[in-house]
């Protein structure tokens, strides 16, 4: 961000005021002006209180002194008066110059403008460094197929910390995730548990989309069957009869999805009924809330947050916590 | 001395002084016991009760208020309209609108600890409070204002003592951050928002939050510091001139110090470095009212051995200097990369909250009791000594704690394997956490004992039959 010329030179002028101020104040108390002998009594008297006149400890007057000299030299050498940039053209990262030159903060040509112009840019030199260091670790765990990575009981534990650096927050350290959030350590897989789907599931994310009540002219007199016939289908007790009226409501479309035998549809990431893995609950009152506002869980594309290197060891891990 | 003080007392309006000394016991303890629940909240979760109205988020809030607008500010009021009066030789000026400034205080305490707990906050650190309280304050603190300086205005002394400039510093500063960081749209009666967004509101709040600290918490405290040091030690003001240089300095700096508070943010860089340069510049003259409190003791050294009081000044002093060294480090982008967000700054915080603010306000309070009460001492010394040692224990055992953990986290959480990624997930850094909360609880529970033994203490001098409680001969 640029100010205005006014408020650069009204910081600007202001700081100087104030650590010059406190420079001329210093050496003019440090002398003594005060008309009377160091060491005596100024000859107020406050409430039985005096106050002597003792000179400024050295040592602290020094200090004082260094500590300006080290703020000038720190505002000459780095941003702090206004727009004045510094002798070492310090910037924590290149969105300044992006801004100036009308171009995209991150973008590459705003980091080819700020090393053009001697402005480096402490976030940029960091990820470089970053990238020049772990990035060959990370390219040849790329190169490897994910069949062979499995294997590879040191890919393994960085994909576990990476997994807890990024993941856990929704998934739970343990990864058996919770209410909303799929368990990973289990063998029921919303769109499908093999190496490659799991990977595809985490570089470009997921979108669940059950509409409310599918999207079906379903009455509201017909969700208590509906969600009965959902706890019959996974073997749970239930009243037969309502059951039975659930059953034809079902038939009206639900099984589009969710498939004629309720077992689900990976390609879609409709879950399986007839099992007793429950994302949002298991209870009547929980299966009557997804019938009836529907769910449309997301899990994030990483592709763009983390790269396809560590999602590719991500996805090692993950396969193999259901695959001991 | 304490007879001196007596001696010349008599035309002076104490009924505001004493009226806020006692609350400052009181709300001292309610602020602390406040405290003390959210740090074991920490450890035990199951302390909320699952009660919305006692989880951590509402009364952590209640907690920095209590301590710092109750029970700090309610000392600050006592001592000032105290050293006031006794250093221009005058009675306080306006004493209705002085009564105001008490009841009025009262109801925005208790306004306080019934909306917070409920819910209804700004979500402004140190500013919580919902906007029609803030207009509250904001009259209340005016008065404040007419009343100190219309006293200055009347004084039959030639100068104004060093105490009086300090406070006068605190009150016109304090006025200026709290309108200007409270500006805020009303939506409703107890909801609003504030008039700032995104970086300029940040800097505002920290402008703000770094000046509380600047002005209420060390300018303040620093004006009760140059009356009752020299009074309990009896002896003068080490130097005159010292005071010129830090006060000018002092008060020139502090107001840059804010955006410290914000290093490695969206800021701009100008303002992250103008605020790290200000706030090491400051460390002198922070210094400079250690130097001169400390050395107004010289001569006067072996009252120590007798005096809880004057060693509960002296060790918030030494408390006074360590904190003001910490805080510039901590201000130093390099050093601020490790402390920040850690609990190496809830422990730095508490060094000058517990160490200096408390600890030269008991010290001032016990000198004071029995001058209002017209006792020579305070009914048990004895007692007043072992409140020492409790507050001195539980300071260090809370600092000591935090500075571990904060510099433990700080590390766990920068840790990084050959291969790039992270040693420890937060969970492990909070688990690792566990033991030095504990011993931060304990500090706490320390501290807040000793206040307990305080209040006793001082409700006994109260209760005392009159001239009871003669002053100790000097050893």
């Amino acid at each position: 961000m640029i100010m205005s010329n006014f408020w650069s030179i009204w910081i600007s002028v202001l700081t100087i005021v104030v650590i010059v101020g406190c420079f001329i104040l210093l050496k003019l108390v440090n002398n003594n002006y005060t008309g009377v002998e160091e060491g005596k009594s100024m000859g107020h008297e406050f409430d039985g209180i005096e106050e002597l006149n003792n000179p400024l400890p050295k040592w602290w007057a020094y200090m004082f002194y260094l500590t300006i000299v080290f703020g000038v030299i720190y505002l000459a050498l780095y941003p702090g008066l206004g727009n004045y940039k510094g002798l070492f053209g310090w910037t924590s990262s290149n969105q300044s110059i992006g801004t100036e030159l009308g171009l995209k903060a991150d973008s590459a040509a705003a980091l080819e403008a700020a090393k053009a112009e001697n402005r480096l840019s402490q976030y940029d030199r960091e990820v470089a460094h970053a990238d020049e260091k772990y990035g060959p670790i990370f390219a040849a765990y790329l190169a490897t197929p994910l069949e062979e990575l499995v294997k590879d009981e040191e890919a393994l534990k960085v994909g576990g910390r990476l997994f807890l650096q990024n993941c856990a927050q929704c998934h739970g350290s343990d990864a058996r995730g919770s209410k909303g959030f799929p368990n990973l350590t289990d063998d029921d897989w919303l769109y499908g548990g093999d190496l490659a789907t799991i990977k595809t599931t985490l570089m470009n994310g997921r979108n669940g989309m059950m509409p409310p009540k599918g999207g079906l002219p379903i009455e509201d007199s017909e969700i208590k069957g509906l969600a009965e016939y959902v706890i019959k289908l996974s073997g749970g007790e239930h009243d037969e009869a309502l059951a039975a009226q659930g059953q034809g409501s079902f038939m009206k479309g639900c099984f589009a999805c969710h498939g004629m035998d309720a077992k689900g549809n990976k390609f879609m990431g409709a879950p399986n009924l007839t099992d007793n893995v429950w994302l949002y609950g298991g209870s009547r009152g929980y299966i009557e809330e997804s019938i009836i506002n529907g769910r449309a869980g997301v899990m994030p594309a990483w592709k763009d947050i983390l790269g396809e290197e560590k999602v590719h060891v991500i996805a090692a891990y993950v396969y193999s916590l259901s695959n001991k | 001395m304490m007879n001196h003080s007596q001696s010349t007392g008599a035309d002076y309006n104490y009924t505001i002084v004493r009226q806020f000394a006692l609350t400052t016991v009181l709300w001292g303890i309610v602020g602390m016991a406040v405290g003390v629940l959210i740090a074991a909240q920490l450890i035990w979760p199951q302390l909320n009760f699952e009660t919305p109205w006692l989880t951590f988020s509402r009364l952590r809030p209640l907690h920095t208020n209590a301590v710092i607008f109750a029970f700090g500010t309610s000392a600050l009021f006592a001592t000032s309209y105290y050293v006031v009066q006794r250093t221009c030789q005058i009675r306080l000026f306006a004493p209705k609108l002085a009564a105001f400034t008490f009841w009025g205080w009262q109801a925005v305490i208790i306004a306080a600890a019934i909306t917070l707990p409920m819910g209804f906050t700004q979500g402004k650190e140190y500013a919580e409070l919902e906007w029609p309280i803030d207009i509250a304050i904001t009259v209340i603190w005016v008065c404040y204002a007419i009343v100190f300086f219309g006293t200055i205005a009347k004084r039959t002394t030639s100068h104004i003592y060093v105490a009086n400039w300090f406070f006068g510093a605190f009150i016109i500063t304090v006025a200026v951050l709290h309108i200007v960081n409270s500006m805020a749209v009303p939506v409703s009666l107890f909801k609003s928002y504030s008039l700032y967004s995104g970086a300029v509101d940040a800097m505002v709040q920290w402008w703000y939050g770094h000046n509380a600290v600047g002005f209420l918490l060390t300018a303040g405290f620093l004006g009760m510091m140059y009356y009752f040091v020299p009074k309990q030690a009896g002896r003068p003001v080490y130097s005159y001139r010292l005071s010129i240089v830090h006060f000018w300095a002092l008060i020139a700096l502090y107001i840059w110090a804010g955006p410290h508070h914000l290093h490695y943010t969206a800021l701009p860089d100008w303002t992250q470095s103008l605020g790290m340069v200000m706030s090491l510049i400051l460390f002198a003259p922070s210094w400079g009212g250690m130097i001169n409190g400390i050395m107004t003791l010289s001569g006067a050294w072996h009252k120590l051995r007798t005096d809880p009081v004057l060693r509960f000044l002296v060790v918030s002093l030494s408390f006074y200097g360590m904190s003001t060294f910490e805080g510039p480090m901590m201000a130093i982008k390099t050093v601020n990369a490790l402390s920040h967000y850690t609990d190496w700054t809830v422990g730095h915080v508490h060094s000058g909250a517990l160490g200096w603010v408390a600890m030269v306000s008991i010290g001032s309070l016990y000198h004071l009791v029995p001058v209002l009460f017209n006792q020579g001492r305070m009914y048990s010394t004895s007692l007043v000594n072992v409140h020492f040692w409790l507050a001195t224990i539980g300071t260090v055992l809370y600092i000591v704690s935090m500075w571990i953990s904060g510099v433990m986290q700080g590390l766990m959480w920068r840790a990084v394997n050959s291969d790039g990624t992270l040693t420890y997930s937060f969970v492990e850094s909070l688990e690792a956490s566990y033991p030095f909360y504990f011993v931060r609880f304990l500090g706490g529970c320390f501290f807040l004992t000793g206040m307990l033994i305080m209040a006793y203490n001082v409700l006994r001098t109260v209760k005392a039959p009159k001239d009871s409680l003669p002053a100790l001969a000097e050893a």
